[in-house]
């Protein structure tokens, strides 16, 4: 099936020459009241690589994958994505609400004030227009963020970790463990939301039906085949996702994935309930994926044999901590591993 | 972008060329063109359809094109609603608020009582503009809220908004509401408020006829599958690189904005606006609208407002004055205008029960519902690993 990657591709020793590291998690905690599902773990993810992380349930495999895809905060630790640090715990958030109340507050005074003073009533209108316009440009840009906003508030000391879409725009796309499709949309508009960081057409261009949105419309749907056709739904365009088999719901949410152009892909265990000609395409797939274009993958996967086969380096997970880390063949020999997945040998 | 994709070209469709085919595909592609053909169409077709037996005995041709320009104002907000509950998936129970907020724009801008006089056409975009805004202020601290949450804090803004009219008398004559609100006008032609009623019917049509294209755009729009997309699974859309926030905001401002410009016109026909026009069973009967002409087909919500509006405001009239005429023994008595919001009830259970797409549902949503019975079957041999080979 796939052959052990060529020993030039697979970064095992971090050298001088090593490629770019992509993601860096750097001891990554998170805590869920009393429990403390992932404790301090430690990740590199190089440009190309496919590094698995394995572990026996509730090992915080999941959990970790969440707060490295932005969708829950970590409550320790920082995540980078090239260099750049995008997860981290959030600190003084609250500041951030006065951030935009106390001015507004003071502009609605003062232009009660002034209005009072002299203007008259056409006066308050107007300054209370004002003072309302204010408002909601500062409640818009705290809701929209943009990245100078978060740049201000970093230096007021305010912190907040990305959010799902600021990760997807850095470059990382992902699936899910149990299939999260937009059901009910036809498969290449579920590869089209896919591709929405990548479409650049605005408000107006929608209103006035620009030709430039056309243009980058027809484009998109070229490219969206082009992505169905890699993981082999061609021809399954206009149907729901809802009525595709099983596998190919999963080859879809693949699809759906690349469509931002990412350079690291998280996949929750891609193979988890297939059968076993529909798990050997799908870990084709990702071979290919990592081989034709370049793709960095982290793999959460129960099946060892695609695991094995496919991995660069593995990280194991067990009770939320790392007990290993290596290629293949070091954590297969590795005695904790063996332990925590088959217990303490009898003595 | 690679251009090596051509072949990937899609299969022929096997269904024959027929003229519903045609039509369809045409309608798909030229949507503008579609919609003002189809709003012409109607504009022609519905004063001469009054004019024939059953319609023509109830009332005159200009009491009916009167009632069909209020009808109008409904169409809108039906719309506009449906940007937020249909597209988007936001079930807004407080939706009367923004039409509200429109409405006592226009009263401010255009009334004896604050003593300006800015003209119809600017202040329907700066109407709009205004809802809009409000959209926003009420639509932000509902973002993370969804589902029951999000109906209950809505429904609150909803009847928050009325009765600050109500309350601040000093700025909105309280109860009385403000009147004396200056028509349109065109050069020296100022609309009639009664008497010829083509000037308001057109104005209707053409605002109908823009709002319906805005839609369609928004709809086809890389905004509008996200809409969708966040309507299907707002977890997975901004795994995807939706900003589910500004994306949602956007729903509630568009939303509200229909709603502004429906305001605008409604108090300039009306020439009165009152904090009692926009209770909750406005927001309701809008939301009903949507439902009953099938949520997320614009067509099909568009002429389920005009439909439901008729029905509550003419039909039931009607009855009343026929078997009061006719002297049927019991019915003679009933009221039915009081039973309108029983049988919006009876209406909305039937429809549940037989028909849960609405009276026209867009195609993808009768496919959800029907399809399903067939493929249940299908999906489970294949989850099960029995593939048919």
């Amino acid at each position: 099936m796939t052959a052990q990657p060529a020993a030039s591709t697979t970064p095992v020793a971090i050298s001088n020459e090593s490629p770019e590291i992509l993601l860096e998690a750097h001891r990554v905690s998170r805590r869920f009241g009393g429990l403390l599902a992932v404790r301090a773990v430690d990740l590199v993810i190089p440009a190309g690589g496919i590094i698995s992380i394995i572990g026996p349930n509730g090992a915080g495999k999941t959990t970790f994958f969440n707060v490295v895809a932005g969708i829950i905060d970590p409550s320790g630790g920082t995540v980078s994505f090239r260099g750049r640090v995008l997860i981290t715990m959030p600190r003084r958030v609250w500041l951030e609400s006065l951030a935009w109340v106390v001015p507004s507050a003071i502009a609605v005074l003062v232009g009660l004030l002034l209005g009072a003073g002299s203007a008259g009533e056409a006066g308050i209108l107007v300054t209370l227009a004002v003072a309302v316009g204010l408002m909601v440009v500062v409640l818009v840009t705290a809701i929209a963020r943009p990245r100078w906003y978060q740049d201000v508030l970093a230096r007021v000391g305010i912190i907040r970790s990305a959010r799902p879409n600021d990760v997807v725009a850095a470059g990382v796309g992902r699936t899910f463990q149990n299939i999260r499709l937009f059901q009910n949309m036809t498969v290449l508009e579920n590869v089209l939301v896919g591709m929405h960081l990548k479409l650049r057409s605005n408000l107006l261009d929608h209103i006035i039906s620009s030709r430039r949105q056309a243009a980058e419309e027809a484009q998109a749907v070229i490219r969206a085949r082009e992505l169905l056709r890699l993981v082999g739904l061609r021809g399954r365009e206009d149907e729901l996702a809802k009525n595709l088999p099983y596998g190919d719901q999963r080859r879809l949410e693949v699809a759906r994935a690349l469509g931002n152009d990412p350079v690291l892909l998280l996949l929750d265990e891609p193979t988890a309930g297939m059968n076993p000609r529909e798990t050997s395409e799908m870990t084709a797939l990702i071979a290919r994926l990592r081989d034709d274009l370049g793709i960095a993958i982290l793999l959460i996967e129960h099946d060892m044999r695609v695991v094995m086969g496919i991995s660069d380096r593995i990280t194991v997970l067990d009770h939320g901590e790392r007990i290993a880390e290596g290629t293949p063949d070091e954590v297969r020999r590795d005695p904790r591993v063996i332990e925590a997945y088959l217990g303490r040998p009898a003595e | 972008m690679n251009a090596r994709v051509m072949d990937a070209a899609p299969q022929p469709e096997a269904a024959p060329p027929s003229l519903r085919n045609r039509a369809r595909a045409f309608s798909t592609r030229h949507r503008s063109i579609t919609v003002i053909v189809g709003m012409a169409l109607a504009t022609v077709l519905m004063p001469v359809i009054v004019l024939l037996p059953p319609f023509n005995s109830f009332s005159s041709q200009g009491v009916w094109i009167d009632g069909f320009t209020i009808a109008g104002i409904y169409v809108l907000l039906a719309l506009g609603l449906n940007i937020v509950v249909g597209l988007s998936g936001l079930l807004d129970l407080g939706y009367a608020a923004f039409f509200a907020i429109g409405s006592y724009a226009f009263a401010f801008a255009a009334s004896p009582f604050t003593g300006i006089d800015i003209p119809f056409w600017p202040m329907l975009l700066v109407g709009a503009v205004v809802a809009a805004v409000f959209g926003i202020l009420l639509g932000a601290p509902t973002l993370r809220l969804r589902g029951d949450y999000l109906a209950i804090v809505t429904l609150g803004f909803g009847e928050i908004v009325p009765i600050v009219f109500l309350n601040s008398s000093t700025y909105t004559e309280g109860p009385n509401g403000i009147g004396g609100i200056s028509p349109p006008s065109i050069g020296d032609f100022t609309f009639p408020s009664v008497g010829n009623p083509w000037p308001f019917y057109l104005t209707m049509i053409g605002l109908i006829t823009i709002t319906m294209i805005l839609v369609y755009r928004l709809q086809d729009s890389r905004l509008g599958r996200a809409w969708m997309a966040i309507r299907e699974d707002e977890l997975a859309a901004a795994a995807n690189g939706v900003n589910t926030v500004t994306t949602k905001l956007l729903a509630f401002a568009l939303g509200a904005s229909t709603a502004g410009l429906a305001g605008v016109f409604a108090s300039s026909k009306l020439t009165l606006v009152s904090p009692n026009l926009f209770r909750f069973d406005v927001s309701f009967t809008v939301l009903a609208m949507v439902v009953l002409g099938g949520m997320g087909n614009i067509w099909g919500v568009a002429i389920g407002a005009f439909l439901v509006f008729l029905i509550q405001t003419v039909i039931l009239k009607q009855l009343n004055i026929f078997f009061g005429n006719v002297n049927v023994p019991i019915l003679s008595d009933v009221d039915f205008l009081q039973y309108q919001f029983l049988l919006y009830g009876v209406a909305l259970v039937a429809m549940m029960l037989i028909r849960p797409e609405g009276l026209f549902p867009s195609r993808r949503r009768r496919r959800e519902l029907h399809v399903e019975e067939d493929q249940d079957f299908a999906e489970h041999g294949d989850a099960m690993g029995a593939a048919p080979e």
